[in-house]
């Protein structure tokens, strides 16, 4: 079979708990400009158990179809029935693109089916178009048109590479949540199903789950936030990041979130981590408070369209990325630009 | 108990990242250490050493200078540590890589695999789930608070909110956070030690029932279609602040100058 | 000839320097404010095997050479010097002595819990009237049927109280002068074995020093170290090798005033340009460096001859001792300087390192005392 007898755009749908994660939507978004750009279709995967359900929703973010595998166990994730099921669907239906999302799922998931099916992937891509294979011709070797341009950070976010897949089929990826857009959804939109039967069968590469342990979690997702007030090392405890980063903040109407330094030595919680090993956010403005931006750091929120920070020690390498970089007492300056917000605000409302 | 820890060399980027004067990425100019996520990994095999007795075994792929992680790995307690390396082998992917890891380890003996999630400089968090499937073993990938019992891994594996606890048929394939656990410290006997002790070095005719087709950059099926060391877009204005309300005066400025009030 | 360190020192250096900057740095404010023994790293090196470097292996050692030990210290001291002196008075005064003229069965009930790091060790010669001098000794051992019976005083003896195993001298015949001088192993915890004043110091704060006093304290003959009368030539052997570690500690407080001065001056902004752009800076960094090397260059021989030849005459580490504690002073000293106003408090690193620095030139042996030994060997 040639590689050009591949067709379609494929999701991973990933879900939690029967409900289908905001990656999932986002890739969908992703895949239906790439579907277009190739004139073909974007067909999400779903797996799970008794979760048919789910299938409109992925229709209303632009699902052309919806290949739905319901098998019992496929109910919580496990590497391998979830390997089983979509090397199966890679195999039957001959997709030419596969996306999934970096998640803790999607990261485990896509490189057992890219090694299942050999062919290639990408990880944590940023940016994915369709285009010429090699981008600028060469004489004497063959240009190959409408293949996938997968654009990903390495290293921390300092090197950039765009890679391809030229002799395998299908070409994969994942992308980090937070980079793609989702579509407005399409009101009332009615998937067009095709119950898929992956024969699933137990071998030794199951896993049997003892316990699924939730965490409670209050936090908004960072992700969502338009601004953020972001605390490191600087803050010194906990308790500061309430004190003075959070009415900030909420003044703002913007989230809390923090450098490793926080979570590792104050306790703040994982989920507010900005990072290589946290997540990957592009408010409106990042605000940076007593953060020396370690690469790490750095890599998860450079992005951001206008980055403030605030440090005492003004060789610290936050400023390289910063729009406006302060050296001062981070204590000594947001008391006061918290009070000069509000009264900001305050003369606003008056006007 | 026998276990392999896969480890990798790369390049320090702890100590901030070095430039070049044009913007781009100075590698001669970082110190090459043991990847973090692999030495929690190395870390991790070590405390089942402690617990319940083990052989440790590292394998690195990588230049011949990959030696000194090997020799840090035998000082930290790793028992016996195999060097793979071979012209044959460079510019692979994550899927070669995997081959030829796969390839190394069906040489060994091993009730339990442990890599690292990711490596800093490539960052795919790729290779040990790949090298899993090549080997047929299940794959618990974040794993933390490993426990052995009657042949079967117990451990927690982290999700974004929340984590299973799985139970797991040994031989598998473990995949370790540098978050989860400190690394120890070498000794100082151990370093003389580990100098001491031999290490094995295997190229492309060691590895067992490998395809050519799947090693090196001709085996890779992904292929870079452009690189380049991300100019960083420059620091911006710096400002040093007179007292506290100056600075704020100043931040609050921007932020109407950016309409974000 | 060949002045690389081996693949093996780099490495332990790193090792040495990666303890120090995590687990040592941190604390090196608080311990000398504080004037607080750093237990908890005491504790952590001694599972490290830091406090058990150059015995050997069948002692619960890490049977590596003084060379490596020198490095350790040396590390230790660019961010503490309490840590630094709490290792080398463990290893070069208490560990050594056992392991040199130990009986088979001191070694095995005293020096390999030391060694292993469970226990911790210190060395009582000094008495009030008998410093540099320490011929002069009035503490007392009197045989007694198969036990001695030690009465007398110590005074300045580092790891005092926290350490478990002393070695201390005593006068068991007082007719022989210093051939009279008898070396023996003392428990903590031995009846009329006390602690009497801890000394308030200049520097090296956190390291407990203390005076050591002997009330009919009774300990077996079996703890005598070597012969009678021997006690003076172990002493003398101890203290040779002893002055490489403080020499080792010296020479890490200048590197490390060296370390956070460059790094300082390259921030530090005056008349519109940074520090490190003016000529005084260049020529006073310059002349830091070549001090502190020139100090590196004769610890590590003198670490190398003791590797060599344990019984060798002294002379190179005398050398060593002598020029690295006047280069730590020296350099200290320039390091305040160049740090300005900043550098005279104790937020700064340098204004502790300065008051370390001095006692380098004072303990196991002054530098008057190293001249004298360097300049007899010269001219005999």
């Amino acid at each position: 079979m040639a590689l050009s007898d591949y067709k379609g755009v494929y999701v991973f749908a990933q879900q939690t708990d029967n409900k289908v994660d905001g990656i999932a939507l986002e890739l969908l978004g992703k895949g239906k400009a790439l579907a277009a750009d190739l004139g073909t279709e974007v067909v999400a995967m779903l797996l799970g158990h008794e979760i048919g359900d789910q299938a409109d929703v992925l229709a209303e973010y632009g699902a052309d179809r919806v290949v739905l595998v319901d098998h019992p166990y496929l109910k919580d994730y496990m590497t391998e029935p979830y390997t089983q099921a979509i090397s199966a669907i890679i195999r039957e239906l001959k997709p030419e693109i596969v996306l999934f999302g970096a998640t803790a799922i999607g990261r485990d998931l896509a490189p057992c089916v890219a090694a299942t099916v050999h062919t290639g992937l990408t990880a944590d891509c940023t940016k994915l178009d369709i285009g010429d294979f090699p981008m600028n011709p060469i004489p004497g070797k063959e240009t190959l048109h409408n293949q996938l341009l997968m654009t990903r950070p390495a290293f921390g976010g300092n090197t950039i590479a765009t890679i391809a897949i030229p002799d395998f089929r299908p070409q994969m990826a994942t992308v980090r949540p937070g980079v793609m857009q989702k579509i407005a959804p399409i009101a009332d939109a009615k998937a067009n199903v095709l119950n898929f039967d992956a024969h699933l069968e137990k071998n030794d590469r199951y896993v049997e789950i003892l316990d699924v342990v939730k965490k409670v979690s209050d936090y908004v997702d960072i992700q969502d936030a338009k601004i953020l007030i972001s605390g490191g090392r600087g803050m010194q405890n906990k308790e500061n990041y309430e004190k003075y980063l959070r009415p900030l903040a909420n003044l703002l109407g913007g989230q809390v979130s923090s450098s490793r330094a926080g979570v590792d030595g104050f306790g703040i919680p994982k989920e507010l981590q900005v990072g290589q090993t946290g997540k990957t956010v592009r408010p409106k403005l990042y605000m940076a408070c007593g953060i020396s931006g370690a690469i790490q750091h750095l890599a998860g929120m450079e992005e951001s369209d206008l980055i403030i920070a605030i440090n005492k020690d003004e060789t610290a390498p936050i400023f390289d990325v910063a729009d406006y970089g302060i050296v001062g007492d981070l204590f000594q300056i947001i008391p006061p630009l918290t009070q000069m917000v509000e009264q900001e605000l305050a003369k606003k409302k008056e006007v | 108990m026998k276990i392999v820890v896969c480890i990798k060399q790369v390049p320090d980027t702890a100590g901030g990242v070095k430039f070049n004067p044009d913007g781009t990425l100075d590698r001669s100019a970082m110190l090459a250490i043991m990847n973090p996520d692999d030495k929690a990994g190395l870390e991790a095999a070590l405390r089942l050493k402690d617990q319940y007795g083990a052989e440790v075994t590292v394998v690195t792929m990588g230049l011949p200078k990959a030696d000194a992680i090997l020799r840090e790995a035998m000082a930290m307690g790793a028992d016996k540590a195999v060097l793979v390396t071979d012209r044959v082998l460079g510019g692979a992917d994550t899927w070669a890589t995997s081959q030829t890891l796969a390839g190394a380890l069906r040489g060994l003996e091993y009730d339990l695999v442990i890599t690292g999630r990711q490596a800093i400089d490539g960052d795919t968090a790729q290779v040990g789930p790949q090298l899993s499937v090549h080997l047929g073993l299940p794959l618990v990938s974040y794993t933390q608070n490993l426990k052995i019992e009657d042949g079967y891994v117990i451990a927690e594996r982290l999700f974004d909110d929340r984590h299973h606890v799985l139970k797991v048929k040994m031989p598998c394939l473990l995949t370790a956070l540098s978050e989860l656990n400190e690394p120890r410290y070498m000794t100082p006997g151990g370093i003389f030690d580990a100098f001491q002790k031999e290490v094995t070095v295997w190229g492309r005719k060691d590895l067992v029932d490998t395809l050519d087709s799947d090693l090196g950059k001709v085996g890779s099926p992904t292929q870079i279609a452009k690189a380049s060391d991300k100019v960083r877009k420059g620091a911006g204005t710096q400002h040093v602040a007179e007292d506290g309300r100056e600075g704020a005066a100043y931040i609050l400025e921007k932020l109407k100058e950016k309409f974000i009030i | 000839m060949d002045f690389a360190l081996s693949q093996e020192h780099l490495m332990a250096r790193d090792l040495f320097r990666s303890f120090a900057e995590n687990e040592v740095k941190p604390l090196a404010q608080e311990v000398d404010e504080e004037e607080r023994f750093p237990l908890e790293t005491v504790e952590k090196m001694g599972k490290l095997g830091f406090l058990g470097i150059p015995i050997p292996k069948q002692y619960g050692g890490q049977g590596c050479d003084y060379l490596t030990y020198a490095i350790c210290v040396e590390e230790l001291a660019k961010v503490c010097g309490t840590t630094a002196v709490i290792v080398s008075a463990h290893t070069s005064l208490c560990e050594m002595p056992i392991l040199h003229f130990g009986t088979e069965e001191q070694k095995q009930k005293y020096l390999t819990p030391l060694a292993k790091g469970e226990k911790l060790g210190a060395f009582g010669l000094t008495e009030p009237g008998a410093g540099t001098d320490a011929s002069g000794q009035h503490t007392k051992a009197v045989k007694d049927g198969d036990e001695y019976v030690l009465n007398g005083s110590k005074v300045f003896i580092t790891n005092g109280y926290y350490a478990d195993t002393y070695v201390v001298f005593a006068m068991t015949d007082k007719s022989l002068g210093s051939r009279g001088i008898s070396a023996f192993i003392v428990e903590k915890g031995t009846p009329g074995f006390t602690f009497g004043t801890k000394e308030k110091k200049m520097g090296i704060r956190g390291s407990a020093t203390y005076e050591l006093v002997f009330t009919d304290c009774r300990i077996p003959a079996a703890n005598l170290l070597g012969k009678e009368g021997q006690g003076y030539g172990i002493a003398l052997h101890t203290l040779n090798g002893g002055r490489i570690g403080i020499a080792a500690q010296a020479l890490g407080l200048a590197a490390g005033a060296l370390d956070v001065s460059t790094a300082y001056v390259k921030t530090r902004k005056q008349f519109g340009k940074t520090l490190d752009r003016f000529q005084n800076t260049q020529f006073t960094l310059a002349e830091m460096a070549v001090r502190t090397e020139a100090a590196r260059l004769l610890v590590y021989k003198s670490a190398w001859e003791h590797d060599a030849d344990p019984k060798n005459d002294g002379t190179c580490s005398s050398m060593a001792k002598l020029y690295a504690a006047e280069t730590a002073s020296y350099v200290t000293n320039r390091a305040v300087q160049l740090h300005g106003g900043y550098g005279y408090i104790r937020e700064y690193d340098v204004e502790r390192m300065m008051r370390d620095a001095k006692i380098t030139e004072i303990y196991e042996g002054t530098s008057e005392v190293q001249r004298m030994v360097i300049s007899h060997n010269l001219l005999k």
